[in-house]
């Protein structure tokens, strides 16, 4: 009955959609507030619906319900609690059905939270949000049905693909939907603000939180992913350019660019039309993240002529979102007003800047990631782009992003003086030099470009403490004074500092771990010992040992630090008899924001193992970083001042004190 | 049924939510953006305060918000008028939809899609039945049982009723029922081996005095007796006489049959004396044979086994292995699978055959041709 249940919830959670994605619209245009405020009710009773569809799906996991046919596909009954919970999302089916419970908890909310949002503009933000609903459980429905149900149920499920099982699975896609889907709704703001021709610094501070939330998810997903394929993948590596990872990385640059750019908009009243573009293309590129990934197009582009249904609807919903949003926007924002002037050096300048730069990182990502799927499709001709690619013009893009970020902050509106900013940035720059030489000293010149990397990396922490440092005025007023004052500083200061601090220590972090690392490839046999940067690991011999739904073979290291036992180290190949697959699990070992990473080889017949062993210096900086930044986007997001309508509501104009 | 009513509350709860908003007047107080300008202002006005702007900035601030209060407020009046309630008939319209439309076409999509006739079917239940499908039997055991009650001289009966006893475990009744077979139908061999056997198992796979003694009748009466010259061997194990054990059955593997079924027990228990105090295991052979591995009730079950029984399931799973690939060859691994299970099964001709089966099922398939010979030609046998 179960599953049933979870069917029938979803069917009436798209008839629910389809009525708000009319109802509200005729409401908006009739001026009908009876018709306007039925898009509460239906999108909060809507998320109950999904919540129960979903609520049943994972219950069929949990319970192994292998009647279902998914839950047959992509489960086992021996598997752990957790993995068994994790694998309702641990497919295409499920992950979709995820996806939907996001869009639905974010719709429910706009609902419940938004009571102050005008009314047309809250009901047409609602149906437009129903209009990807009503999308996305047609697609779900008819071409990805979790609930479809086998007649004669098996006993046992074909397991869960092995490289899923891993507590990864439990928070990354997740936070990456959250994010993705976070952006929807500064999409459906985007349109709807197209749809009713008007547009001011309002409606900027209504969606700063959600795209705050959105963005700070979607840092995190990255982030958690990325260390996840660090230690799965057993290459030692933390990013690939590989198209997965691409992108999630491609909403994320264009919702970082949004979030300056409805600062700007939400304080000056201009960059208006850009913002709304880039609200348009944030949810766009996060539209064509998810499909990227599910669709199966990465692996082959002919999986699109494998399942003709799947992939013609997907490239149907892509057109019609982005095309339709694209043209709407093309349209309608000619008639928009625009709104306030600034010279050019000045905090909306600086913005700009970012906004430029962030944009066209995007631009190089998407066409490295796209160009050889559309030149396979054109041509069936196979390239790879990777690393080389994005290292020649990626980074050269957010060098100098990353080193224009600590003026950002410091500048005043409307017009600002670069070169006094350049005067109190002096401690940053002073930093950054002790660093470069610190490094240049210990590392030797071997790598050139990596202590100025060091330097940035410095630049840009020191920079956001400077601007903390600055706004409260210490060093300047008396001590007592600036703490109050620090004290009355808005949190969304300490957010932005706080972020761009993150990434400071993510760059630190990216730097170490690649130009000083070391690896050591070697075979071993029982009692020998391998060196790498001052530890000493000593190979015991091979354990296996038995896991719920798996057998693995773990290798015994004993790690000495200057002769001195330090712990032990467990790399292990496991086999899957289900799906006769093996993985190899990494063993880390962190010291501090190092670590070391063992991953096994293949054993030979002599006894001995080959191992790849890597030192990573300051590698945890990296994710770290990342953490630090979501946790900045949070501190913004807590900002009272954000949500309007409250007692003591409202964004400053944030005015520099006068020099 | 239950379905059917739970889909109907649901339905109800859908359509409510888009009947009740119709019903409710239109709220009195909508968000607008001159509190947000309003706000704006105040703030200006706090940060002037707590000294975080200057006195120049808080103004010129003040006038750019004060201009976009000003024009938002002129924006706000050139407008339409406050939302109104919706007239009559376009509710009406959108009640119809509501109570119509929606749970209409919910069925409708539900019945193109859905399957309300398969009950869910959780694991956990499912092995429960699957355990206790030996209800039927226990009912059939206990009508039997009735009918010896009534006519205790029927040794047939028993004979019938005591391999049951056997497969559901009861062991102290299987050994009643052997003795009264054997008094009432005369001894074999067979009977005093499984009599030897069910008090084997009454005492835990402890080879007892009284066992032994039953082996040893079934051997006076045929000394080739394949149960009872094993059991001896067992026995003999025990008693941690290890050598003669030993001896005992590698006399049973020299005169075993070719195809004997029962040869890779004896082999297991063999090797099984190297390694002091473990009983038999089966597991090596288990492991190649099942499609899928063993499934957990498989293994809890071959823990409760006796090596014999544990012999007859791995080859249980090896057949229905065999019937699937029957059915369906084109599985190389299988295939692969079961000719190693024969292998270790001690069934060289099985093998053989499987080997050709598969080359059968797979022929046109060079590269899954190449995997099968491999692998025979690794375990020597025959291309």
């Amino acid at each position: 009955m179960i599953p049933e249940l979870g069917h029938y919830a979803l069917v009436l959670a798209l008839g629910l959609a389809l009525i708000q994605s009319v109802a509200p619209v005729v409401g908006a245009r009739r001026n009908d507030a009876t018709l306007m405020q039925l898009a509460n009710s239906t999108a909060v009773v809507q998320f109950i619906f999904v919540a129960i569809s979903f609520a049943a799906l994972t219950a069929c996991y949990v319970r192994s319900d292998f009647s279902v046919a998914t839950v047959y596909e992509n489960s086992h009954s021996m598997m752990p609690l957790i993995y068994k919970f994790t694998s309702v999302w641990g497919n295409h089916e499920g992950s979709m059905l995820l996806w939907v419970l996001i869009l639905a908890v974010f719709g429910a909310a706009v609902a419940a939270f938004g009571v102050n949002l005008p009314a047309t503009l809250k009901a047409l933000v609602l149906a437009v949000q129903s209009w990807i609903a009503s999308a996305f459980y047609l697609f779900i429905l008819f071409t990805s049905n979790p609930f479809l149900r086998l007649a004669n149920p098996p006993f046992e499920g074909r397991d869960l693909n092995p490289i899923l099982q891993d507590p990864g699975l439990a928070i990354h896609p997740p936070l990456l939907y959250l994010g993705y889907v976070g952006f929807s709704i500064a999409f459906s703001f985007a349109i709807a603000a197209l749809i009713e021709g008007r547009i001011d610094a309002a409606w900027a501070r209504w969606v700063r939180p959600w795209t705050l939330a959105a963005w700070m998810f979607l840092t995190a997903g990255i982030a958690m992913g990325s260390y996840w394929a660090y230690y799965t993948l057993g290459w030692g590596g933390f990013w690939f350019w590989d198209p997965v990872e691409n992108a999630s990385l491609m909403p994320w640059l264009a919702g970082t660019a949004l979030l300056h750019s409805a600062v700007v908009m939400e304080k000056r009243n201009a960059l208006k039309i850009w913002t709304i573009l880039l609200a348009i293309l944030a949810f766009s590129l996060s539209l064509i993240g998810t499909f990227l990934v599910r669709s199966g197009v990465l692996t082959s582009v002919h999986a699109f002529a494998t399942d003709p249904t799947r992939g013609v609807f997907i490239l149907a919903i892509l057109l019609l979102f982005i095309g339709g949003g694209l043209t709407l926007f093309a349209w309608r924002a000619p008639m928009l007003k625009q709104g306030g002037l600034f010279a050019p050096i000045s905090r909306e300048g600086a913005l700009v800047l970012n906004n430029l730069f962030l944009t066209t990182a995007c631009a190089t990502v998407f066409v490295g990631t796209l160009y050889p799927l559309a030149l396979e499709a054109l041509t069936g001709a196979k390239i790879s782009v990777g690393g080389p690619f994005f290292n020649l013009t990626f980074v050269p893009l957010f060098v100098p992003l990353m080193f224009a970020m600590p003026f950002g902050p410091l500048l005043a509106w409307k017009r600002g003086d670069i070169l006094g900013v350049a005067q109190r940035l002096t401690l940053a720059f002073a930093a950054a030099v002790v660093a470069i030489c610190v490094t240049f000293a210990a590392m030797g010149v071997k790598s050139a470009l990596a202590p100025l990397g060091v330097g940035l990396a410095f630049f840009v922490m020191a920079g956001a403490v400077v601007d903390i440092c600055e706004r409260s005025g210490l060093f300047r007023v008396p001590f007592k004074a600036a703490l109050r004052r620090g004290f009355g500083l808005p949190r969304s200061a300490f957010g932005t500092a706080t972020a761009h601090f993150g990434l400071g220590v993510t760059l630190l972090g990216i730097v170490f771990a690649t130009t000083w690392g070391s690896e050591r490839i070697v075979s071993l046999k029982p009692a020998q010992t391998v060196s790498i940067s001052g530890y000493d690991l000593t190979f015991d011999g091979l354990v296996p040992r038995d896991g719920p739904n798996f057998r693995e073979l773990a290798a015994k290291f004993t790690v000495r630090e200057g002769g001195v036992p330090i712990g032990i180290m467990q790399p292990s190949k496991r086999s899957f008899p289900t799906r006769s697959m093996t993985t190899t699990e990494a063993a880390l070992m962190t010291r501090g924001p190092s670590q070391l990473y063992l991953s096994l080889g293949d054993a030979e017949g002599d006894g001995s193992i080959a191992i790849r062993l890597y030192y990573k210096p300051l590698v945890m900086l990296t994710w770290l970083g990342a953490v630090i930044m979501a946790l900045g986007g949070a501190l913004s997001l807590s900002d009272r001042r954000l949500r309007v309508g409250a007692p003591k509501p409202a964004a400053k104009p944030a005015m520099q004190p006068a020099e | 049924m239950t379905l059917w009513f739970v889909f109907a509350l649901m339905t109800a709860a859908a359509i409510f939510a888009v009947l009740w908003p119709l019903g409710r007047p239109a709220a009195a107080r909508t968000g607008s953006d001159l509190a947000v300008y309003r706000d704006q202002l105040d703030e200006i006005a706090r940060d002037r305060s707590a000294g975080l702007i200057g006195d120049a900035e808080a103004e010129a601030a003040r006038v750019e918000v004060s201009r976009r209060l000003i024009a938002a407020a002129d924006a706000a009046q050139a407008a339409e008028p406050a939302p109104q309630s919706s007239p009559l008939w376009r509710r009406r319209l959108t009640a119809v939809v509501g109570l119509v439309l929606l749970p209409v076409g919910a069925t409708a999509i539900y019945m193109l899609l859905g399957s309300p006739q398969l009950p869910g079917a959780p694991l956990a239940p499912r092995l429960k039945e699957a355990a206790h499908g030996n209800e039927s039997i226990t009912s059939l055991v206990s009508q039997v049982e009735a009918r010896l009650e009534r006519n205790p001289q029927d040794g047939r009966g028993w004979e019938v009723l005591a391999p049951v006893y056997m497969r559901l475990g009861r062991f102290d009744d299987a050994v009643k029922a052997w003795r009264k077979v054997i008094a009432l139908s005369g001894e074999t061999a067979v009977r005093q081996a499984d009599l030897g056997e069910a008090l084997v198992g009454a005492n835990n796979g402890i080879v007892t005095a009284d066992a032994k003694s039953a082996f040893e009748r079934a051997l006076k009466l045929d000394p080739q007796q394949v149960k009872s010259r094993f059991f001896v061997g067992v026995a003999a194990q025990q008693d941690g006489k290890r050598e003669q054990a030993a001896e005992i059955w590698r006399g049973m593997l020299k005169d075993a049959p070719t195809g004997a079924p029962w040869v890779a027990t004896v082999r297991h228990a063999l090797a099984s004396l190297d390694e002091p105090a473990t009983a038999p295991s089966a597991e090596a052979a288990s492991d190649n044979a099942a499609a899928p591995g063993p499934s957990a009730q498989d293994i809890a079950a071959a823990g409760r086994m006796t090596p014999e029984e544990r012999g007859k399931m791995i080859r249980g799973m090896v057949a229905r292995l065999a019937d699937k690939l029957k059915q369906d060859g084109s599985d190389v691994d299988g295939w692969l699978r079961l000719v190693r299970a024969y292998m270790v099964l001690g069934e060289r001709d099985k093998a053989n055959a499987a080997a050709a089966d598969a080359r059968r099922a797979l022929a046109g398939d060079a590269d899954k041709v190449r995997r099968i010979d491999e692998l025979a030609k690794g375990l020597g046998l025959a291309g």
